[in-house]
Parts: C-alpha cells; structure tokens; sequence
C-alpha cells in the first residue's frame, strides 16, 4: 500500500465534505469489528464522489453506512480506511404519484420514505425486518434484504427501476431511468442490489410504487410441526386466493403431537403460520375466509399482524442464518437445521417462497457452527437451496464459511476486479473474499 | 489463430454434420430477424442440440478468435440477432426441450428454443401459466425472451422476464457452461448476475437452461374495451386507473389509424366512430375482479367513454383482444411499409406527447398508427411508408427518431422491450453519459473481455476492454483471494 500521512488524507476528506463533515472516527465506529480510521458524511453525490477519488488516491477502503443496522453482516472485512455516511444523503428527490414512481437518497430511512408516500394512498412494497431499526434504503439494497411482501413483489432489485452510484474511481454513473418499463442499457442497479456495497456506493435509488390496499387481513393458524407448515401450504399455493405474503414462525423445536391430536380438537402447536390477504373490503373478507377453511385447525382472521411478522428470529448476539430453499424443500432443510444443531433454534420468514431465518446461539463453537451449515447445505446441494451466515459474532464469524457453495464465482470475481480492482469498496466483505 | 476455412469443418466435427450449415443461399435465410431492414449474412451457421454443442462452439469461436451471435426465433425488433458476416451464428431452435416442470415449487426449466406459448401450453391444464408475454409469443423463442428481457401485455401488473426467470445455465464467451442464480429457489448467494444477464441482448453469453417461475392461473380473468372519442381521452383514462390504484393485468390502447387497419385485417367491429379504444384486463381472485371492474368502467365512463364492452365469456374475450393482436401485422392493410417503434414516457404523459406525436407526424405528412401497452406507458407508434416511393424511408425515419427524442425528453426511454441491439446502439448516448456507458463496459469486459459475444450491439463505440476508462490494477493492488469452486 502507498504510505498515507493521516493529516494530509483528512484535509483531503474534509475538502470533499466541507468543514465538519470528516474526522477521525472513534474506536466505537466500526465494520464487523474492524475500526475505522475516519469518518465522513458527504451532503452531496458530488462531495461523495469527492470522497471516493480521495479515498482511491490514497488507496483507502471505503465502506458506505447508512443506519448501521447490518454492519455486523457479512465476513469480516479485509480492511476499514474511511465509513462513508450517508445520512446526509437524504430526502425524496421525486415523486410522481400519478406514475407510481419516486426518486430517494440512499441514506433515507426505508420508513421515512413509506410516511411520505402514504398520505399518496401508495408504498415501497418492501417491509425488511431491519426497516423498524431505521434501516436506510441505500443499506436494505446492498445488503439485498426484503420483508414479506416479496411473495408478491418480489426483493428491492425488482422493486428498483433506477440508480446512481458511484464508483470507486469517485465517477459518478447511473443505470435505468424513471420510468416503469426500460431495457435500454445494462441494468446494473441489480448487480448493485445485495452487493454489499463491494462494487459501488449506491447514493440514490428510482422505485416503482404500489397504491395501499384498501385493507389487509392475516389469517393465522398454529402449527406443530415444520411438516405441518409443508403439507398446509401446499394446499395455499394451490388456492386462488393470490396471498400477498405467507410467512412462519417457528420458536422452537418441539416434539410433534401424536396423531389423534391432529385437527380442529388439537392444542395449539407453538408455531404459526400466517397469510397476509389485501385488496378491496369485500374481496379481503371473501377471500380471508376461504383462507381460514383452507388452513382449517384453529385458524382466525384479524386486521393485525402477529407481533413476530416481519422481524428477525436472531437477536444481535446470535448466528444468524438466512436459508433460500425450494419450497418443497423448506420442511426437509429445518429437520436438518434442527437434528445438526441438536439445540432449539428459532425459525421465521417467508415460507411462500422458501426463504427463512434461523437463529444459533451465539456461544457455539465455530466447529459446531460449521458442522450444521454442512449438514444444511448437504442437505440442500442438489436442488439448488442456500443457507448463508448473514452475521455471526466476531470471535468465530472468519472460521466460517459464510456462504458455502456460489453459483457463477468465477465470474462474480472478474466483476469485482473491473469495477474495484484495488478492492477498496468493503474489501472481503462479500463472497469469496469479494 | 488457425486459418478460418477449417472453423466449419472443426464445427462438424464437434456437432455434426446437419447441424452445420455453409451453403450460401442457406445461410441467406438467416440474415435478419424481425428487423428486416438490416441484413448481414453469417458465415457460418450452427444449430446446436443441446448445451454442450453451444459449449463446443462458443469454445471454437475463442481459438479462432471469431465473434458469434445467438439466434432464437428470429423475431427480436431491434437487430440484436443480425449476425455477422465474419462470425458464426448460433441458432438455437433445436434446443426445444422442457427438461422439467415443478408445479410444487413454481418453476419450469427449459432449453432457450422452448417458445415462450409452449410453457404456459405445458403446463395449463394443471392451473399454472408462465407470466411474460410478448405479442410474438406463438414463435418466439424464451432464450430470446431471455437476452431482451422481453414483456408484453401484462407485464404491467406481472413484470418482465427478468422477475420471471430465477436461474440461467450460461454458455459463458469463453466456452463454459455455469449455472448463476438458483434453478428452484428465491434466490442465490452473490451477486445478481441473472439480472444483469437477462437483457444483456446476447453480449455476455448465451443462455442454455432457463430456469422460469410458473404461477397459478387467476381464478377469473375479464377483459373490456372502451371508446373513446380521442387518443387523448383514452390515454387521460388509463393515467386515472393507474393513479387510482387500480392494478390491471393489461391496458392497452389503439388509435383510429390502427383501429381501421384491424377493422381491415381481422373485422373486429369495435364501437363506430372511436378515436380510440381502450382495452383493460383485470384477473385475480373473482371478488377482486369484479370490484376493479367496476371501477374500472366508472372511470372510463367520467373520462369520456361512449361505449364500454365487459367480455361476459372468453369467446367475448377473445373478439375484444383479436383486434389488438393483429393490429401490427394489420397495419400492412393500409400501408406497404411502416417502422415499428418502441418507446416509454411517463404514465401520465400519455396525452400530452400523443398529441405532440400526431403534430410531428402532420408537419411530416406522414401518418403514425399507434397501438401500445398504456399501462406502463409503453408507446409502439406505427410510423407509415412507401418504400417505392424515393425518399420517404428516410422521411418516416426521422419521424422514427423523433418520436424517440420526445420519449427522452419527457423523462422516458428509448426502448421498453424490444431492445436496442444494432437499430438503437446510436442513441443509447441520449440516456446516458459517455460514464454510464463506460461503467456498463466493465460489465461486460468482465464476462467477455475478447468482445466475441455479439458485438456491435446495444453499445454505440465499440471498444477493446483494455480501453475502458478505469482505475488500471497497480503492481502493489492485493491480489483477489483464489477462486472457490462453484457447483
């Protein structure tokens, strides 16, 4: 590396950011443990931009935070020079509610967005369980996250119609556009989207909206068992009631019941499934109850959510798991979860497309963590499912193999180097060492 | 490099003998795609069985440092299929296979030749469809749908291919065949190289295996057609059902000019005396629907509506969408000739720059049919000439253009879903700064840094990867940790 002198770096950053704006970051500001050696909170795209030339000139690593709440995500990175904030980089540029579409700072809160957009009688259909922490756009599309509502509308990345970001040369770039439907050019607001912040610093994001239902129902039912969440939603996916998300909760492990327990007689299991319904008054009620005969047992409809829907099942000290598996797939993959890991591990997320979060307790060892992520993935391997380390704590997270096996590596490494081939965008943060 | 007179025989070699193709007049066949009016014939022609006779190719390409072009169907409207007279074309219209369907987890994966009404067709009788559906959807081929992230008239409640399409075995240009995105699940670790791949338009490789979501039929399905007096009420409409959040599976809209070609081709008997007509699908659940229809019919009623058809069957149904399906073939009953545009603006732009449309065409005196999916504000005008007449191509050419200036200036887009392949390449620059352009060059210098798959499309310059502006990799960069092993 070229020798740095920190004064002349933070003139340079301070030039870039305006007085007050750049100073030498606290032993508390940190990525994944690492200590940064500044901080700055560019007000523009261009003071961003700024930074980024700095930061290349100096052959500094620059990892982008928004409201922090997933800076423990990801592998350890290789190095932290300079946390780029971007709570300056706020505010909805845009918004044209008669199009559907609006124009955001990355640093925005995802929920400050949603109380602009409401008084429109419209949202960014995308409700990650970061959102109530105050997780900023810019952060929930790096870090690739989404909420239940994906059933429907899928992840940020089809949500995103277009963006700026900024390279880590400091040139400014864009992809996309304002308008709904668009295939000139690469679409390169989706290679930004859960990149982790390794190719680009995104600082702001083009959405298309959705109008808010009229109302919004759940349905929930308890379960026993994840072969009872199996068997009840096959009979969802094959109903016509179009959910707009299906989702889990699963606290623990727990004996299954015996036979003669099963039905609309049975305890209540300890888990639950819940289906979110929305459209028109008399359509939510119409189609809630066909819901609530389909899922039969103890199911009942209500205008709230459950009190878990959409939040994490892992706290800040545990291993978190996210596992993305065929939905057929999902009951066979928490079975193996469960038996590997031979202690309760809570599980929740979005059954209906076979994504869920897992919790291990923090305390186990790294041998133990590694010998469920292969009994998982083993399970998983031939039908294309992963099960990904999102955060685990910083003694046994560089023991781990985060990611297990990644389709299209090779060609995810090339990507890198043409876009950072200094690796100076969250060095190592990302797959395979990215 | 060997010398290229053995390229064909090391070809047949590998896939061969009939799945090569020298002849010239055979070759001739396939010297434009739905773009007719640019024509190159390729050197040498291969139709592939399967993935690895795609493999064998692409990797013959590299040793003689020749570039290739996928083929599908050759129905793509922008020339992103024109092959190249120094390269060979790869067709892949013998890779026809649905190689599994998984009802269960919602997906169907299939060879690139599968055309894209023959997986809904696969799969229909069990209450499964396949979303996307470009007009060209009898013959189109679904790799093709893949490399332009194609539409069609639903994609404004359901979304593009790239929504659809959750995993890609990929010919890479250096030969390898690599599985990105995930065949049965929601997603995959790593970068989201499927979507930057699906819409790429054949340059960063060819896809061999596509892995596609199937979702379940909607329980009811009614379509309507309204009239108009005015393209502008029409468009002001459709502006109030979207503003009114109202998710219509399809609106769509035709102006007098197709109206009379339709009435010409297919005698579909809309209402007499509409400036235009506007078409709307709703689908979901039957109380959904029902409610958004009649919401649907109030508004069009309060914008100016003369007469509202609701479909009470499908044979119904199908008479309100025949009209609209033959309108740009129909078009050809009041033209010789006419250029197919493809454009976007904004949703609440519809009226306003259909009026300026029609004012550019008068002061050309040139006439523009215009038939489009309003419901995202994807414009297709129908720009109408004689070719034996000197001179009025480049006339309705410049018509052509124009409109698409208009599009960007009304903070649109020059294409939403035909692509921009070779016909566009040059206003790409409208869109975008020569550093956005740069920035997407690194994209694809990192899948095909020899600039073998499809060049000449979708970038205005063509340039070697090594002269890509960017920060250049210093002796003292740390180098990448070694490559882990990917299934």
């Amino acid at each position: 590396m070229t020798p740095v002198r920190p004064d002349s770096v933070l003139n340079a950053l301070t030039s870039a950011c305006g007085p007050g704006f750049a100073r030498p970051a606290t032993p508390q500001e940190s990525v994944g443990g690492v200590e940064a050696r500044w901080l700055v909170t560019p007000g523009t795209t261009e003071e961003a931009a700024s930074v980024l030339r700095v930061a290349a000139e100096h052959r500094l690593a620059v990892v982008a935070r928004g409201a922090g709440t997933k800076l423990d995500w990801g592998a350890t990175p290789a190095a932290v020079d300079v946390i780029l904030d971007t709570g300056r980089l706020t505010g909805v540029s845009w918004h044209a509610p008669g199009d559907l579409v609006a124009t955001v700072g990355a640093g925005t809160p995802l929920r400050s967005l949603q109380a602009v957009l409401e008084p429109a009688g419209q949202r960014l259909a995308l409700d990650p369980g970061s959102a109530s922490a105050g997780a900023t756009v810019g952060g929930v599309l790096g870090a690739g996250e989404a909420g239940p509502l994906r059933l429907r509308f899928g992840i940020g990345r089809d949500l995103l119609i277009g963006v700026e970001f900024i390279r880590a040369d400091g040139v400014v770039a864009h992809a996309g556009g304002r308008v709904v439907k668009n295939v000139a050019g690469y679409d390169l607001g989706k290679l930004l989207c859960g990149s982790f912040g390794t190719l680009g610093v995104i600082t702001s994001a083009t959405f298309r909206l959705h109008p808010l239902p009229a109302r919004r129902a759940w349905v929930c039912r308890s379960v026993w068992s994840p072969l009872e969440v199996h068997d009840l939603l096959n009979d969802v996916v094959m109903s016509s009631v179009v959910p707009t998300g299906i989702e889990i909760d699963l606290p623990v492990a727990h004996l299954p019941p015996v036979a003669r327990q099963r039905g609309a007689e049975a305890p209540r299991g300890p888990g639950m499934i819940a289906v979110l319904l929305e459209g028109t008054h008399d359509g939510v009620a119409i189609r809630s109850s066909i819901m609530q005969k389909l899922l039969g047992g103890d199911a009942s409809t209500g205008d709230y959510a459950p009190p878990w829907w959409g939040r994490y099942p892992f706290g800040p000290d545990d291993v978190a798991l996210k596992l993305a598996v065929p939905v057929q797939d999902l009951h066979a993959a928490i079975y193996a979860l469960r038996d590997a890991a031979g202690v309760p591990v809570p599980i929740r997320g979005s059954a209906g497309v076979g994504v869920v979060h897992a919790a291990l307790p923090g305390t186990i060892s790294p041998d133990e963590v590694t010998a469920v992520l292969n009994a998982v993935r083993g399970a998983l391997v031939t039908r294309g499912g992963s099960c990904v380390v999102l955060a685990a704590p910083a003694r046994i997270r560089p023991k781990l193999d985060l990611w297990g096996p990644v389709p299209g590596m090779n060609i995810m490494r090339r990507v890198k180097e043409q876009f950072d081939p200094f690796r100076l965008l969250s060095p190592g943060r990302f797959v395979g060492g990215l | 490099m060997p010398p290229l007179a053995t390229l064909a025989d090391r070809l047949r070699t590998a896939l061969g003998t009939d799945a090569v193709i020298t002849d010239e007049a055979a070759r001739r066949t396939y010297d434009c795609d739905g773009l007719t009016h640019y024509k190159v014939t390729p050197a040498v022609v291969v139709l592939p069985v399967d993935a690895e006779g795609v493999a064998a190719t692409v990797r013959l390409c590299r040793e003689y440092e020749v570039p290739f072009v996928a083929r599908g169907s050759g129905t793509g409207l922008s020339g992103g299929a024109l092959p190249r007279s120094d390269g060979v074309l790869i067709v892949t219209s013998r890779m026809r296979r649905i190689l599994e369907v998984d009802l269960g987890n919602g997906r169907a994966i299939v060879e690139p030749g599968v055309v894209n009404l023959a997986i809904s067709q696969s799969v229909a009788d069990r209450g499964f469809f396949y979303a996307p559906d470009p007009s060209s959807q009898l013959v189109c081929s679904i790799g093709g749908n893949v490399a332009e992230n194609s539409g069609g008239a639903h994609c404004v409640k359901y979304g593009f291919t790239v929504h659809h399409v959750t995993g890609v075995e990929l010919c890479t240009p250096d030969g390898d065949l690599v599985w990105i995105g995930t065949p049965m699940a929601a997603e995959a670790p790593g970068y989201d190289l499927v979507g930057v791949v699906v819409g790429s338009e054949g340059t960063l490789g060819i896809a061999t295996k596509v892995a596609v979501r199937l979702l379940r039929s909607p329980q009811a399905v009614t379509t309507l057609l309204a009239a108009f007096r005015t393209v502008a009420e029409a468009g002001a409409a459709t502006s109030a059902i979207i503003a009114a959040g109202l998710t219509p599976a399809a609106a769509e809209i035709m102006d007098a000019l197709a109206i009379k070609a339709a009435e010409r081709a297919v005698d579909c008997r809309y209402p007499e005396g509409a400036g235009a007509v506007l078409i709307v699908e709703c689908d979901g659940p039957t109380s959904e629907v029902e409610a958004e229809v009649a919401a649907v019919v109030r508004l069009c009623r309060e914008g100016g509506a003369f007469e509202i058809r609701v479909a009470a069957d499908p044979t119904e149904r199908s008479e309100i969408w025949r009209g609209r399906k033959s309108a740009f073939a129909a078009v050809g009953r009041i033209s010789p000739n006419y250029i197919v545009q493809d454009g976007v603006i904004p949703r609440t732009a519809l009226a306003e720059v259909l009026a300026e449309i029609d004012a550019l065409a008068a002061a050309a005196g040139i006439g523009v049919a215009n038939v489009f999916h309003a419901g995202d504000g994807n414009l297709h005008p129908l720009v109408l000439y004689d070719a034996t007449v000197p001179g009025a191509y480049a006339a309705a050419e410049e018509v052509s253009g124009a409109i698409l200036d208009l599009c960007v200036s009304y903070g649109g887009s020059i294409t939403g879903e035909h692509g921009v392949g070779v016909d566009k390449a040059a206003k790409l620059p409208r869109m975008f700064t020569e550093a956005d352009l740069d920035t997407m060059q690194l994209l694809r210098c990192a899948f095909d840094p020899g600039g073998r798959a499809n060049p000449g499309k979708v970038f205005p310059t063509p340039r070697l990867c090594g002269e890509v502006p960017r920060p250049r990799a210093a002796d003292d960069a740390p180098p990448l940790p070694p490559a882990v092993e990917a299934w």
